[in-house]
């Protein structure tokens, strides 16, 4: 398959790593921000070809993870009200809020159905018009433009029993704020599909204010080794900065048509992230004129007191500063099947990654 | 963790299965045969070796290409026999159907399991049909079992006791073919591929090699779940680990770029005619050619070995020469967006 | 995050184009991109249902280029250590 075979060429792919170990010379930690690279990382096995010199850890960039309890309270919340169907990326499904989930829920006869894509969300709310369907609307920045189309597209259609819970959130906040907080890496492999949408533009500050380099890659394996590389040389020679590996998708400027959408339907307002707390302006909320298609303007629920698992160690681990083996839940009480955690739950969180690595 | 109710994730073939065989079926059912926990159970009957194994089958849609749910209701407990090195004989099959079903469906789902069974040289000898309120069921349900003879040095074949380092891994053809056969051809995702499933009854290709080699150590069908199941379930016991390498698997383009668009790992994505074997160093290359002479395992190929390292594990070299482990899937995969 | 696929154009119906990958098909929604110079054959990224980016076929060679001189380079690089028995960074 063209974009994607040539980028899985085992023969670069060795000479990558061994590029990586002629030039790599002091211990370095590299944070890949994005829940995509860490999948990548691990499927097809690339930190069995780095050198020791080279520590790849996860960063908050799994939408699943960062997603606060209450957020998956207050989804169950609403799959309980009568004549509501849930849509939902198959992401959501098994994450545990206090009390239960919403595959739990499925079972016990709410109507929460996965979807695709938020256009399959507005099929159905086409099809089912006594019902209303609320769309879980959650991802970066490179997913929250389809949620802005859902709900223009629902306006121009005139479908007016479908809505969008947001929790979509903004990358930057996050990777200053980690920072900030002193994490210790040494570089940022940055999220390719974010940038594709946003431009390379929202990193500039990072090597500014904190000496750090960023360089935007791609997910295939090439891509990711080459972006390693690319960080080992910034590193070795002091010469942080932002680059664009992945040339072939990522512009400076981003797409500008789905940043329209984006601010069209969206802004800015402070967020909630597990292990990061409250971060200004990295939340997107639905503007006041589209109130009509913001879930939480129009359904009315109580929701059950937020109850954070005892022991549960995922903010630290999210913020790189502590390994999942260090979690006492970590492997017995807590593993895929039965996921305290949300770094447990989403193949790509830190902990489900480890305990299909390490265990 | 305590189970409150049953979940999808229970009948996926993977962890939670487990878990509720071991903590409720095994538990109260508990006797010696059971407790093989085979394909197929294993007991003799008046000096002679017989097989039994039984199974259901709910596939949405009942029509796809390459099959229906007749066919498979037939190749998966033929299949089950097979693997535990029986000859299969006799088949029973119990339907439950949905008011109002069409009979020329019905019928159609009949001929098919008639013309499979024939091929299998299988006799459908008892059944039963119950039909429910609209609703109370989806179209059709179909449980079959089967009853097989087995000769006496197969035995350890389903229990894979005889497996040792060095030991040569096989499957009998591309993976995930059926899995996104059926994925495509429901279409609630909009993703269309006309991809064939590979649904077949696989016992006289099993039984061909099963008569001209003697190495055979293991065999089971990889269905649910798919090969990464199989393989995680085989170093469980911790006395050997696998390795097995990507680049020997087969995978077809049309499954590879549905499993890309929807995050899916074609290692985990179901079959219904595909048999993975443990067959010793010196038979495993004869034991590919014999199957390779069948138009079931034609692209059969070797996929990896037992190894005296990594008791308990199951490494996947991968295919830019990376490595990861295999891991039993805890429930069913999902369309997922990251 | 974010899981993307490139994906071939293969035919165009206003703001949907069906793409394929491998062979494959999807009917993906062209609302988040400028899709006025898109033609069939091109490739697009696709998330949740959308394509989100062109493409870009010149970046895509120049970067597998690169790959090809650098795997040249490393072949040589081989070679002289071997030669040498000294280690060239």
């Amino acid at each position: 398959m063209k974009y994607i075979d040539e980028y899985r060429d085992r023969e670069t792919v060795l000479a990558l790593a061994e590029e990586i170990k002629r030039q790599s010379t002091k211990p370095i930690k590299l944070m890949e921000v994005c829940g995509g690279h860490t999948m990548s990382i691990q499927k097809f096995g690339l930190p069995y070809l780095l050198p020791e010199t080279v520590e790849l850890i996860s960063g908050p960039g799994c939408p699943v993870c960062v997603t606060s309890r209450s957020y998956i309270d207050q989804a169950i919340a609403y799959s309980r009200l009568d004549d509501v169907i849930i849509t939902t990326y198959g992401d959501l499904i098994r994450v545990p809020g206090s009390s239960s989930s919403l595959e739990q829920e499925r079972a016990n006869g709410a109507n929460i159905q996965i979807v695709y894509s938020i256009l399959d969300a507005l099929k159905l709310a086409k099809a089912n018009r006594d019902k209303k369907v609320v769309f879980l609307g959650i991802g970066f920045e490179t997913t929250a433009p389809s949620s802005a189309a859902g709900i223009i597209q629902a306006q121009m259609a005139g479908i007016n029993n479908f809505s969008v819970y947001s929790a979509h959130k903004v990358m930057p906040p996050a990777m200053a704020t980690l920072i900030d907080e002193g994490v210790e890496i040494d570089g940022y492999i940055g999220p390719g599909h974010v940038s594709t949408i946003t431009g390379s533009g929202i990193y500039m500050d990072i090597p500014k204010k904190f000496g750090l380099g960023v360089v935007i890659s791609g997910f295939e394996p090439v891509d990711l080794m080459q972006s390693v590389l690319m960080l080992v040389k910034q590193i070795e020679n002091d010469d942080q900065k932002v680059e664009i590996q992945y040339t072939r998708v990522v512009k400076p400027e981003g797409n500008v048509k789905a940043q329209e959408t984006l601010d069209e339907v969206f802004e800015y307002g402070d967020d909630w992230w597990r292990g990061l707390g409250v971060l200004e302006n990295s939340g997107l909320k639905i503007r006041a004129q589209y109130d009509k298609y913001n879930t939480e303007k129009i359904l009315d629920v109580t929701v059950e007191p937020t109850k954070e698992p005892k022991g549960c160690l995922c903010g630290e681990i999210l913020r790189g500063v502590k390994k999942p083996k260090d979690c006492k839940l970590f492997g017995n009480v807590c593993t895929p099947s039965n996921p305290i955690g949300a770094c447990m739950v989403s193949s790509e969180g830190s902990c489900a990654a480890y305990y299909m690595y390490n265990r | 963790m305590e189970i409150k109710s049953i979940l999808l994730g229970h009948g996926s073939g993977g962890k939670l299965s487990h878990d509720l065989i071991e903590k409720l079926f095994s538990k109260h059912f508990d006797n010696p045969i059971l407790k093989q926990q085979s394909d197929s159970a294993l007991f003799g009957v008046e000096g002679k070796h017989m097989a039994f194994t039984t199974d259901s089958f709910v596939v949405d849609p009942i029509f796809f290409p390459g099959g229906n749910i007749g066919k498979i209701a037939i190749a998966g407990t033929v299949n089950d026999l097979a693997v535990s090195g029986a000859i299969p004989k006799y088949l029973s099959c119990g339907f439950i159907i949905e008011e109002g079903f069409s009979y020329e469906s019905l019928e159609q789902i009949v001929v098919t399991m008639a013309e499979e069974a024939k091929k299998a040289g299988v006799q459908i000898v008892t059944g039963d049909t119950k039909v429910v309120d609209k609703g109370k069921c989806d179209k059709v349900f179909i449980n079959t079992s089967g009853l097989g003879f087995l000769d006496e040095k197969y035995k350890p074949i389903s229990s894979g006791t005889g497996i040792r380092p060095g030991d040569k891994i096989i499957i009998n053809g591309s993976i995930g073919d059926h899995g996104m056969s059926v994925m495509a051809a429901r279409n609630d995702l909009n993703i269309s591929a006309d991809i064939k499933s590979d649904c077949a009854c696989l016992n006289h290709m099993i039984a061909d090699v099963l008569d001209q080699t003697t190495e055979v150590r293991f065999m089971r069908d990889a269905t649910r779940g798919g090969l990464g199941t199989v393989i995680s379930e085989l170093v469980q016991n911790e006395t050997y680990g696998i390795e097995i390498k990507e680049n020997q698997l087969r995978i077809h383009e049309k499954v590879r770029g549905m499993c890309e668009l929807l995050g899916f790992d074609p290692i985990h994505v179901a079959n219904e005619g595909k048999v993975v074997l443990v067959v010793g160093k010196k038979d495993a290359q004869k034991a590919v050619e014999i199957m390779q002479q069948n138009e079931y395992g034609q692209q059969a190929s070797i996929i990896g070995e037992i190894t005296e390292d990594y008791k308990g594990k199951a490494w996947l070299e991968t295919m830019i020469g990376g490595k990861r482990v295999i891991e039993m899937l805890s429930g069913q995969q999902l369309p997922r967006i990251c | 995050m974010c899981l993307s696929i490139p994906a071939r154009i293969e035919e165009i119906d206003g703001d949907t184009a069906n793409c394929s990958v491998g062979t494959a098909t999807y009917n993906a929604s062209l609302h988040l991109i400028s899709h006025e110079e898109l033609k069939v054959g091109d490739y697009v990224l696709i998330h949740t249902g959308f394509a989100i980016q062109k493409l870009d076929e010149e970046e895509a060679i120049e970067t597998l280029k690169t790959f090809e001189e650098f795997k040249s380079l490393n072949e040589s690089l081989d070679q002289e250590e071997k030669e040498t028995n000294q280690r060239i960074v």
